[in-house]
């Protein structure tokens, strides 16, 4: 059996009296593009943000390809989790809302420098070839996101469809393998929505990535993803294909109010 | 002299002063609960009601009551006018603005003093409000009526705030606000009114501080604000920042240590010492004694 | 090496030169000569402040307790010869050599204030710097060895204006370099969004702490020329006000622009002279400088752009009716 690329084990987060999340048991196989649903406050951002270390889980464990990643007696820094190969977007877009398109990209590979310190104060040796890599790489993932024309404006100034894009490209030149979207599609019209679907299954292949996203647009959610897991009130209550999802009372009972399930 | 009796001895002693850093330690922390500033200018806020203080005795021969009213209120609008002009315009900037808007104030109002030619740089001797008597209370165990005169107007002050935080519409307003500012709006409350109250309440009882401060050490300077509002704001950190209880309790500890390393011998090293625990706390636990956990948003 | 950093280092090297010859020449006498010191000691303080509060978005109210650091031990080990430093190493390279090491424990000092609090928010760096300013001036008026509260006398004046020239030269250099290479654009991430620099893979405290102890030890330096340059310390040299003096170069000028801090330096350091005579109302007007700045325009006067040659090229070029918009300037129209 192949290994996981992500497994959680008995994942339990409290916030003091309040169980956010509780015993989340998913996994993802190399290459999978899987959705995490649920109603507003299942826990969906709470699980991404124990994925990517910024919170500390009370119980339980999270396995990245096979190495204990993090449980609640040892926590990892995020930054320590990006560099093993888990990138992330936010929920509320959260750019360097004030540097170039470019420098956004561009900070992401920074993890990638081979340069030292040293290097650094007098631009010496290595400094400018590697330079000079770090922006064509950059240029080219921002070609890739049709973002190039755009390379030196703030990137407060780009529509929000564009922003999100960045995002995602952002997180990609950390180089990850495990790419986390939480809700991506926030915002965006039908139209974009659909480029959007598109662009997540254009960058799994072209990045050998495996995917997980927060999506509230069924649309989306049942259109790219092969497998879901829905969350309500901190726990799974149902996984399985989008035609199973459908069908599934429960979910039903548990969106049954809030919004119908396309 | 046991060691004992001088184990209490200094435990009076740091409890007297530890109330004064008690009262200066409640604004930043109401402050900081409030806006998440950590305003700078609150020791020149205790400076400047020492002085009217002084003032209001000697110039308006105001008894000791009325002239801590009366510099109550005066740091009270000055708190207001304060926020109104400098903090207000930053809500919404980086809050490295404001902490800078805060170190200029501070640095303004000590030179204004300097500058003012009814004050100026050196130091003034203030007046005696209360005659020093030094009362036995148990064998080698004194008390003295200026220590009594400070605990007992920092704990009626302390139950005011206790009061007005609590049991007022203000109080609710206020602590609505510091748990979320939107929220608060959206549900009637006006915020920048609350925050000029909170400035108001902060800034009272700095004053408060000041003149208590003054009775006891005898005299007063521009600059007499700097340390004890360094040490305050190490108290309310020690207390938990944010947290009304941790910023009285933080001020009394830090009091008390202080105290301790002075009997020791060890006076040089007694502003050292703050800035020691200041460090520690911030390497154990940076949330303080009482201080809850909060958690950023993603 | 850009061309553009290569006509930058032309232009300052024909300043320096064209500067000392006009010494030499005595046109500048020696007043002037000193303030000109000073002026070069100031950049440095201003530069390496700037690193960390402009460009990794920190705010240290330090920078003058670092300048004591360097400022005393630089100053003894050029007072004592022999100490460490071997004898047959005199005059100017022991110097420089006493600044380095002046340089390094200031450096030492900051990693020691810095790691506890780097790891926290913002605005507890402000307040244990502050801290931790009054305690090494309250140490220093305590410590015999170097004259307590007299002060520390009979420092021979190696700094002069040519051998500081090079010093300022030399840290903005290393500071730009920095600043414009990878490591600098972390820690420029870290003040626009230190969340999303942690899940970017930089590790924030490390970057933080990295700016904080490069900023110090350029502090100890500047603080090894001043004591060099005066030929006498004293504890009530570095005091609060001086980090507040150097705060201001860094706001006046727009926090994260080198040149901006440079451009202030050069400008503030003239008028604290003009107005030496009136220190308390000087600081009024400072210190109302700092609060309008920050209220009217918290970008600073220069808006956190760069002045370097090319750009005033570039707009001389404007001036006079050539007008060719920088590529990508205006791009807000025309694409796609």
């Amino acid at each position: 059996m192949p290994v996981p690329v992500l497994e959680t084990k008995d994942l339990t987060i409290r916030f003091g009296g309040l169980t956010a999340v509780m015993d989340l048991n998913i996994h993802l196989d190399e290459g999978e593009l899987v959705g995490l649903i649920g109603p507003n406050g299942a826990g969906k951002t709470t699980v991404f943000n124990m994925l990517t270390g910024v919170y500390k889980p009370s119980a339980g464990t999270i396995s990245f390809c096979g190495e204990l990643l993090c449980s609640a007696e040892h926590s990892v820094p995020p930054s320590q989790i990006s560099i093993k190969g888990i990138a992330r977007t936010f929920q509320n877009i959260r750019l360097f809302k004030e540097l170039s398109v470019l420098d956004n990209v561009k900070i992401a590979y920074h993890q990638h420098v081979k340069y030292g310190l040293a290097t650094s104060f007098f631009h010496i040796g290595k400094y400018a070839a590697e330079e000079k890599e770090i922006e064509k790489k950059a240029i080219d993932l921002l070609q890739l996101f049709g973002l190039e024309n755009k390379k030196n404006e703030q990137a407060k100034n780009l529509p929000y469809g564009e922003q999100r894009r960045l995002e995602i490209a952002r997180a990609l030149a950390t180089r990850p393998k495990l790419l986390l979207l939480d809700e991506p599609a926030a915002g965006m019209n039908p139209q974009e929505t659909q480029n959007l679907m598109e662009l997540i299954r254009f960058i799994r292949e072209e990045f050998d990535l495996t995917i997980l996203l927060i999506e509230h647009d069924m649309s989306l959610v049942m259109g790219v993803c092969e497998r879901i897991y829905v969350l309500d009130y901190g726990r799974v209550i149902a996984q399985g294909s989008p035609a199973e999802i459908r069908t599934n009372p429960k979910v039903i009972e548990a969106y049954l109010g809030s919004e119908g399930i396309a | 002299m046991t060691l004992g009796q001088q184990i209490l001895q200094q435990l009076i002693n740091g409890i007297a002063l530890g109330s004064v850093y008690a009262l200066i330690a409640l604004g930043y922390t109401m402050v900081y609960g409030i806006i998440r500033l950590i305003n700078f200018a609150h020791g020149e806020v205790f400076m400047i009601g020492a002085f009217v203080g002084y003032f209001a005795i000697t110039l308006f021969k105001f008894s000791f009551i009325p002239a801590l009213i009366f510099a109550m209120l005066f740091c009270s609008l000055l708190g207001i006018i304060m926020e109104r002009l400098a903090y207000k315009p930053l809500r919404e900037a980086p809050r490295i603005a404001a902490l800078m808007t805060a170190v200029g104030l501070s640095i303004f109002f000590q030179n204004l003093m300097v500058y003012l030619k009814w004050v100026g740089a050196s130091p003034k001797a203030f007046p005696r409000v209360i005659e020093i008597t030094r009362y036995e209370i148990m064998e080698n165990v004194y008390l003295t009526s200026d220590k009594i005169l400070t605990l007992g107007v920092a704990l009626a002050l302390m139950l005011a705030l206790q009061y007005v935080v609590h049991k007022t519409k203000m109080g609710r307003a206020m602590r609505a606000v510091s748990q979320d500012k939107d929220a608060a709006q959206l549900m009637g409350i006006n915020v920048d009114t609350t925050i000029s109250f909170t400035f108001a309440l902060g800034s009272a009882l700095a004053a408060a501080g000041g003149i208590l401060y003054a009775v006891s050490y005898g005299k007063i300077i521009y600059n007499m604000g700097t340390m004890p509002g360094l040490k305050a704001f190490v108290s309310a950190v020690l207390g938990g920042i944010g947290s009304i209880p941790g910023a009285v309790a933080g001020g009394m500890l830090l009091g008390i240590v202080e105290n301790a390393v002075s009997a020791a011998g060890m006076s040089m090293l007694r502003d050292a010492v703050a800035f020691a625990i200041l460090i520690l706390i911030l390497l154990i636990k940076p949330t303080g004694l009482l201080g809850k956990n909060t958690r950023e948003k993603v | 090496m850009k061309k553009s950093t290569i006509i930058n280092l032309i232009f300052v090297l024909a300043i320096g030169i064209a500067l000392h010859l006009l010494r030499k020449a005595g046109f500048i006498n020696g007043y002037y000569d000193h303030i000109l010191t000073k002026i070069c000691m100031f950049i440095i303080a201003a530069v390496s402040l700037n690193l960390i509060n402009g460009i990794c978005g920190q705010f240290s109210l330090g920078h003058a307790g670092f300048m004591a650091v360097g400022a005393y031990i630089a100053a003894i080990f050029t007072k004592n010869p022999g100490l460490i430093i071997p004898e047959a190493i005199a005059g100017m390279p022991r110097f420089f050599v006493a600044l380095i090491i002046g340089g390094l424990m200031a450096a030492f000092v900051g990693f020691l204030v810095g790691l506890p609090t780097l790891r926290l928010r913002g605005d507890y760096l402000a307040i244990t710097t502050l801290g931790f300013g009054e305690i090494i001036r309250v140490l220093l008026l305590n410590w015999k060895f170097v004259g307590g509260a007299s002060g520390y006398f009979g420092i021979k004046p190696y700094a002069n204006f040519l051998s500081v020239y090079v010093l300022a030269v030399i840290t903005v250099f290393i500071i730009q370099n920095f600043i414009t290479s990878s490591y600098g654009r972390a820690c420029i991430a870290i003040r626009e969004d230190e969340m999303a620099a942690e899940t970017m893979g930089i590790h924030t405290t490390k970057y933080k702490i990295i700016a904080f102890v490069l900023a110090a030890f350029f502090a100890g330096i500047a603080g090894g020329i001043y004591a060099h340059l005066m030929q006498a310390i004293m504890p009530r040299d570095f005091s609060f006000l001086v980090s507040v003096d150097i705060l201001l170069m860094v706001v006046l000028g727009g926090l994260g622009s080198t040149s901006g801090s440079i451009m202030a330096a050069i400008f503030l350091t003239l008028v604290t002279e003009s107005l030496r005579r009136f220190q308390s109302l000087r600081v009024i007007i400072y210190s109302l400088m700092l609060i309008f700045i920050m209220i009217f325009r918290p970008q600073g006067l220069l808006g956190g752009q760069e002045l370097s040659v090319s750009m005033l090229k570039e707009k001389i070029k404007l001036l006079f009716g050539r007008i060719k918009p920088e590529k990508g300037y205006a791009s807000t129209n025309g694409t796609e």
